[in-house]
């Protein structure tokens, strides 16, 4: 089972991972809104995932940990 | 099992890059290769001046601040009293091409033992999107609305191929990072590039081509599209000298 963890205060809402992610599984929440005033990157189907990295090797801010 | 995490050699300090710039993915590199390499405790790291002039608040390892476009020289005197530490240069364009450009065509002619990580965006970040020594033919900055006009500003300078010219370096290679693929090929010549100093073989450059989201003017997305368009076309990837692999082939 993988398993994603961001670390959301230091996301910049830039992106880069959503378009990384070759299952389309992560987008930027734009219900919500951390401390730096960004909408943060978010998983929406965890089960899917399979712990490629792809996500936290194009992270410019390094908050994604990636888990399997 | 954890397949990705911050490397060890990253403080915990958050970065104060604009949003989608690729500094952070160049910064993450070079730590995972001082990780892997197991030289945190004996690397000594030279920031520049320019976007990345607070590099030494995300790097474990000790810093030292150089004054603009002279990291190469004060890296020559760290890695001359100190030989058994690791000492790299971290420069961008604004730093290493423009006012530091006496300083590493020197060091490259030396082939001193330090390694240099440069950063190519072709344009000033920090100082607000002014033309670069790097910016394009054409290119539309701050201090050349029209475009770059090579008649009045000369063509940019393409720092690998200059320096591959010199006796001196032992390894030249310019890499990208706008891609999965193209940072796992980054990660592999910063790499390369620290081994060679670790094996007392000299002077390694690796020049990342990078983007500037905020002073293009683009989204992070197609900022990383307009290194393939047009930054890749001028700039092409590759190895520009490598002399343990010539000195192999000759014999």
């Amino acid at each position: 089972m993988s398993k994603l963890t961001f670390n959301t205060d230091n996301c910049k809402g830039c992106g880069l991972c959503v378009d990384a992610c070759p299952k389309h599984i992560l987008r930027l929440a734009t219900d919500k809104i951390n401390k730096k005033g960004h909408h943060p990157a978010e998983i929406i189907d965890q089960a899917a995932c399979i712990a490629c990295a792809c996500c936290a090797l194009m992270c410019p801010d390094v908050i994604i940990t990636v888990e399997k | 099992m954890v397949v990705f995490q911050k490397p060890h050699a990253l403080t915990d300090a958050p970065f104060h890059y604009c949003p989608g710039c690729t500094h952070g993915i160049i910064h993450r590199l070079v730590a995972e290769v001082i990780d892997e390499l197991g030289i945190e405790g004996k690397t000594i790291g030279i920031a520049p001046v320019g976007c990345s002039v607070m590099a030494y608040n995300y790097f474990n390892c000790d810093m030292i601040e150089a004054a603009h476009g002279r990291a190469p020289a004060v890296a020559t005197g760290v890695k001359r009293a100190n030989p058994e530490n690791i000492v790299f240069t971290y420069q961008g364009d604004g730093d290493l091409a423009s006012i530091g450009m006496a300083e590493t065509v020197h060091s490259a002619a030396r082939n001193e033992n330090i390694t240099v990580i440069f950063i190519n965006n072709a344009i000033y970040g920090m100082t607000g999107g002014q033309m670069a020594p790097t910016s394009l033919p054409g290119q539309v900055t701050q201090t050349s609305p029209y475009g770059r006009d090579v008649k009045a500003c000369g063509y940019p300078i393409r720092v690998c191929e200059m320096l591959s010219e010199l006796e001196g370096p032992e390894y030249l290679e310019r890499v990208t990072v706008n891609s999965v693929p193209n940072i796992r090929k980054a990660k592999k010549a910063i790499r390369k590039a620290f081994q060679n100093q670790i094996e007392g073989k000299g002077f390694s450059l690796i020049e990342v081509i990078s983007s500037c989201p905020t002073n293009w003017g683009m989204t992070p997305q197609a900022a990383l599209k307009w290194i393939d368009d047009k930054m890749i076309p001028y700039y092409p990837l590759g190895v520009y000298k490598d002399r343990s692999a010539q000195k192999e082939e000759a014999k």
